[in-house]
């Protein structure tokens, strides 16, 4: 595709009606009918909440003495606040040696060079296809076992270093498919008249495909950060401080509060998450609007295609 | 220890039979994980998509939340809050309350990811398709079900096949709930004998690894297959 295909393509937002693929504009009889169903489902919906919530109080899972250890502030701070703080440390961590492994591998994954593309793409493969759980455990009790092998002393990680390599590599892995199909997405006629004007391989990539690429792949970068965030949870399970084991396991050990524990530590992780999601879904439509670039956004993952054999990157997958 | 210690199988074949049925409880989990996820996904798709803007907005609550919240957590709870606090499940065997306890965490967790998936497989659906039938004179199911859905499921095989890859991977957090799957079971050898842990990893990678990459090329390969000529 090329530039000026990109800007005639026809713009998507359509007049404001309420006519989709599957639904005609509504008429009288069937806005009464949505009407009705409206009410209809909305009563549906209230009796399963109270139905809970009735569950709920018959086990005094809603009384209001179990809110009491939010209203402490230290609670707050020794829980809540403690355990945001190791999440948001190893997954800020992850994220940026997640992108330095993807840059690296990306790049090598479109090497003209066999013996860098094919170890380069083993590796990535590998990486993406095993659960990041059992690289976690690896983590934590491989290093001084091999170590013994080769005659060296070598501590065993820690449970946040083990976090860290977990998420460093199976993220560093989907970005580094990101970066490629970011860097695959500039049409080749940029780079054919890089290549005429003179420029080497090199300032080609640095000049002309990265600048490029970057716009399409940034939405999918920071929809793989959701995925990053959310996996560093994973660390309650080899005991790794962060806010699901501090703010919601600690907490209902020691103050018997399961529900209240869960809305607080579930309201933060959605809130943290959803702010990145319409962070990038931003990013989308903007670099979806812009003209400095030629390459097509890669978009923010709902649609895109992933996985290791469907082709693609994987990007914010579950 | 020398190298060979390091990398001798033996061990871990000793121990065969536990794995495979680690792994035959992650296909068990995996396949019917996959059937409630559908299910999950195209009732809340069709939620998502419906003119009843209570249906719309119940639809976007549950997408947005089960997608944003960690799947460790939505396994704990299921396992400390539904079983241990609330007694849903409580009674029998652990293992086998734990597997369907794991089973109803995975597939809302994955339900929310195949509704979006499927929504945007719908959004792919230009409007003049739908258009074109209804001035043709089709009926609503009609259209529905002659031009508009089965382009719209050509179109998400491969999301559809990159969700279910995933979730296959996801059920290694099951042991959070009680379910002894392939993870738990690799987590007790490493307790066990923590000498031959690089051996017991890379049998375990692999495993994986032939579960996820075959699941891969298959939806790769139907997806080319079906794909819609636009």
């Amino acid at each position: 595709m090329t530039t000026t295909e990109t800007a005639s393509r026809p713009p998507t937002r359509r007049p404001k009606r309420n006519a989709s693929v599957l639904f005609d504009v509504p008429g009288p009889r069937a806005r009464r009918r949505n009407h009705i169903l409206t009410v209809v489902f909305a009563l549906v919906f209230l009796g399963v909440l109270a139905l809970l919530i009735w569950a709920l109080d018959q086990k005094h899972q809603l009384d209001g003495k179990l809110w009491t250890p939010f209203t402490k502030a230290n609670v707050w701070q020794n829980y809540v606040w403690h355990g945001l703080w190791a999440t948001l440390k190893a997954t800020v961590v992850a994220a940026v040696l997640a992108l330095v492994f993807g840059v690296v591998f990306g790049i090598a994954r479109l090497s003209d060079h066999r013996w860098i593309r094919l170890p380069a793409g083993a590796v990535v493969e590998f990486f993406r296809a095993i659960p990041v759980l059992i690289m976690m455990f690896f983590a934590l009790v491989g290093p001084p076992i091999i170590a013994d092998a080769f005659g060296r002393a070598f501590d065993p990680l820690s449970g946040f270093e083990a976090v860290v390599v977990g998420l460093t590599l199976y993220n560093g892995s989907v970005l580094a498919e990101i970066i490629r199909a970011g860097i695959n997405s500039v049409p080749s006629g940029q780079s054919e008249a890089g290549y005429s004007i003179g420029l080497r391989k090199s300032g080609v990539m640095l000049r002309i495909l990265v600048p490029q690429g970057i716009t399409a792949m940034m939405p999918a970068i920071v929809s793989q950060l959701v995925v990053l965030l959310k996996d560093s949870a994973l660390g309650y399970i080899i005991a790794y401080e962060d806010l699901l084991n501090s703010g919601f396991y600690q907490v209902k050990s020691n103050y018997g509060n399961l529900i209240p524990a869960a809305i607080v530590v579930t309201a933060i992780y959605v809130a943290m998450n959803m702010a990145l999601g319409y962070f990038a879904n931003w990013l989308e439509r903007r670099s979806r609007r812009s003209s400095r670039s030629a390459a097509r956004s890669l978009g923010t993952g709902t649609g895109a295609p992933p996985a290791a054999g469907v082709g693609g990157s994987g990007v914010g997958l579950p | 220890m020398n190298l060979n210690e390091l990398i001798d199988f033996a061990p871990v074949f000793d121990n065969l039979g536990q794995i495979l049925r680690g792994f035959w409880t992650t296909v068990q989990l995996s396949a019917v994980t996959a059937v409630f996820a559908m299910i999950i996904g195209t009732v809340v798709a069709g939620m998502r998509v419906s003119p009843i803007p209570v249906l719309r907005g119940a639809g976007t609550v549950y997408v947005n939340l089960f997608r944003n919240t960690p799947l460790t957590l939505i396994l704990l709870f299921c396992g400390l809050g539904l079983r241990d606090t609330l007694g849903i499940w409580a009674h029998g065997d652990a293992s086998t309350s734990g597997y369907w306890l794991a089973v109803l965490g995975l597939s809302v967790y994955t339900g929310a990811f195949i509704c979006e998936s499927l929504r945007a497989g719908i959004n792919t659906v230009p409007l003049g398709q739908a258009e074109a039938a209804r001035s043709i004179g089709l009926t609503f199911n009609q259209s529905l079900r002659l031009v508009v859905l089965p382009q719209a499921f050509r179109s998400v095989i491969a999301p559809i096949g990159s969700v279910l890859i995933a979730m296959i991977k996801n059920t290694s957090v099951a042991l959070v709930a009680g379910s002894s799957e392939a993870t738990a079971v690799m987590k007790q050898m490493f307790d066990d004998d923590s000498g031959s842990v690089v051996p017991i990893f890379l049998v375990f990678a692999a495993g994986y690894m032939i579960l996820t990459l075959p699941t891969g090329y298959f939806f790769g390969w139907l997806a080319k297959r079906k794909a819609v000529s636009r």
